[in-house]
């Protein structure tokens, strides 16, 4: 597919005048502080004074038994369970109980179930806040009317129930972009994989196991990736539903990076978190796109 | 008649799990035209007339007016300028070629992978540097910088497929490489334009941290940072809340319906953006 070629008197340098406005400013706003955050990682500085003092790996050495940040980051993990795990089980058991075929009114739906997706996170937040509100919110109220009283809660200012309520808005904004998802992948697979299966004998549970999981592959691929990704940044939500509140109980990592660098200032140690949460980011990506491809094999 | 029958428990599930989905969001848009009184009579009941005062109030006391020109202008010069690059982009890597092309493409897809937090704690004194905290720059900047991140890899895949012999024909009938870009090309690839626009777009509107972080001056702040703060400061207020958290959605809920099918198509095309 050799198909790029210079045409006659053309310069080879002459890309580079296509790039150069693009990449410049990707370089000084992206690329460059990237980098700086990596090296910022091994300073002590409290951001006002010039001084900035080299600590190597201190920072580092610091989050390994650091309450804080090990806090976080389990959050983070259980933040999965809700961007991730729940949302995509929903996805395939919807989308293999509505099957292969193609339902009137389906953009309509899809349209629907997609919503959260578009949606501000900060918007998300504030209307999760008053789902939750103890005295004025809906889920107290709807408890209240079904005789359940005794289980109304303060659900976000409760030390257990802070965490799983705001990772339930997760699993809320995550699950539609699944089903979609994988109702759109089921459309690829050809019919006669499964008219060839009845012919086998095959019962419906072994086709979603033999034929429809095995196909839906590159569709987790993008599910695993983004939702994963989506648990471990949060940000938004926490900012505005709770703060990391209370007492911590909620407190996500990109938060303490926010809190550290800009409110406590502490910078050196603010970057290595930083960093520390893209390499993962990186790490959890590289995973399953290698996964991905050594499958398409 | 039959086949309807055996399609509606597929109606049933799909719609039950639409509810869900829009129960939450049809609570906050009735309560954005309830008064203090009628909320605290509960979530349950209709409000009592359409009233648009929660809006003005929002609008105008909240300074809704004002996060809505931040957020109409930082979105604007964003989206335009990241699109016209990430077609530049792309059709450097898709069509021409050049040296040290390919480490470049690479180096520039690492920033869609990296997601803000790694980035907003130098660019906050580099900006301060240069005197651009607190001005729409130190928003538009450096998402314009990773909105292209996304758009060239977009671009480029989109400028691989394009059909070689038109580009062969342009270069028969004379054109130069810029008359083929935007007089052989640009039709083809409108619509993939067009989701990077719609993409764009969302991000850009809906971006909080890089907000929260760059700009102190309440009149320059965007609309989700803007809501952020209206509710810190009046948490008792639900139906202001309600109606600020309505314009703040609203031209993007718009958009959506519009361009839903560029949407769908961007998000699941992969669209890990950072």
């Amino acid at each position: 597919m050799n198909k790029k070629y210079h045409w006659p008197g053309e310069s080879r340098f002459l890309g580079y005048l296509y790039i150069l406005p693009g990449l410049v400013i990707y370089l000084l706003f992206v690329l460059y502080p990237v980098l700086e955050t990596v090296r910022t990682s091994f300073y002590r500085w409290d951001g006002f004074t010039v001084n900035r003092t080299f600590i190597g790996l201190q920072n580092y050495r610091q989050l390994l038994i650091d309450h804080q940040f090990l806090q976080a980051l389990s959050h983070n993990l259980i933040f999965i369970v809700f961007y991730s795990i729940i949302p995509i089980i929903l996805g395939i058991i919807l989308a293999s109980l509505l099957g292969r075929r193609r339902l009137p009114g389906m953009t309509f739906f899809r349209a629907g179930l997609f919503l959260p997706q578009v949606i501000s996170m900060v918007v998300v937040g504030v209307m999760w806040r008053w789902i939750f509100n103890p005295v004025f919110g809906p889920l107290n109220a709807f408890l209240k009317l079904v005789g359940l009283n005794s289980l109304a809660r303060p659900w976000l200012g409760d030390f257990t129930l802070a965490l799983p309520s705001v990772g339930i808005i997760g699993t809320w904004v995550m699950y539609g972009f699944c089903m979609v998802l994988f109702l759109a992948g089921m459309q690829r697979i050809p019919e006669d994989y499964y008219e060839a299966a009845e012919l086998d004998g095959a019962n419906e549970i072994q086709q979603l196991r033999y034929i429809t999981l095995p196909s839906l592959r590159p569709e987790f691929g993008v599910a695993l990736i983004t939702t994963i990704i989506a648990a471990l940044r949060v940000f938004d939500l926490v900012y505005v539903l709770t703060r990391g509140g209370p007492g911590d109980r909620t407190l996500v990592v990109a938060f303490l990076v926010y809190r550290a660098a800009f409110q406590q200032n502490r910078i050196g140690y603010a970057a290595a978190v930083a960093t520390v949460l893209t390499l993962i980011i990186l790490l959890i990506s590289f995973l399953i796109l290698r996964f991905q491809s050594r499958s398409e094999e | 008649m039959r086949s309807w029958a055996r399609l509606l428990p597929n109606y049933f599930l799909l719609t039950l799990f639409l509810l869900v989905v829009i129960l939450p969001i049809l609570g906050i848009v009735l309560s954005a035209f309830k008064t203090n009184q009628e909320i605290a009579k509960g979530p349950f009941s209709l409000p009592a007339r359409l009233s648009f005062d929660n809006f003005v109030g929002a609008w105008t006391g909240g300074h809704f007016n004002n996060y809505f020109r931040s957020s109409v202008i930082v979105s604007t010069v964003t989206v335009a300028v990241s699109v016209f690059l990430s077609i530049l982009l792309g059709y450097a890597f898709g069509i021409l070629s050049f040296p040290g092309q390919n480490l470049i493409y690479g180096v520039l897809l690492i920033g869609f992978m990296v997601p803000f937090e790694a980035v907003v704690i130098p660019l906050y004194h580099f900006l301060n540097r240069l005197g651009l905290v607190n001005t729409y720059w130190a928003l538009i900047l450096p998402q314009i910088g990773q909105s292209i991140s996304f758009g060239t890899l977009w671009m480029t895949s989109f400028f691989r497929t394009a059909p070689q012999e038109l580009v062969d024909a342009s270069a028969m009938d004379g054109c130069n490489r810029w008359q083929t870009l935007w007089h052989v090309l640009w039709p083809l690839a409108r619509p993939a334009v067009l989701t990077l626009v719609v993409l764009f777009f969302m991000w850009t509107w809906n971006e909080f941290l890089l907000a929260l972080i760059m700009v102190q001056d309440d009149r320059l702040r965007t609309l989700p940072v803007g809501l952020a703060f209206f509710q810190g400061r009046y948490v008792a207020d639900i139906p202001r809340m309600a109606a600020g958290s309505i314009i703040v959605a609203g031209p993007i809920v718009l958009v959506y319906i519009l361009f839903q099918r560029y949407f769908i198509r961007g998000l699941l095309g992969g669209a890990i953006k950072g």
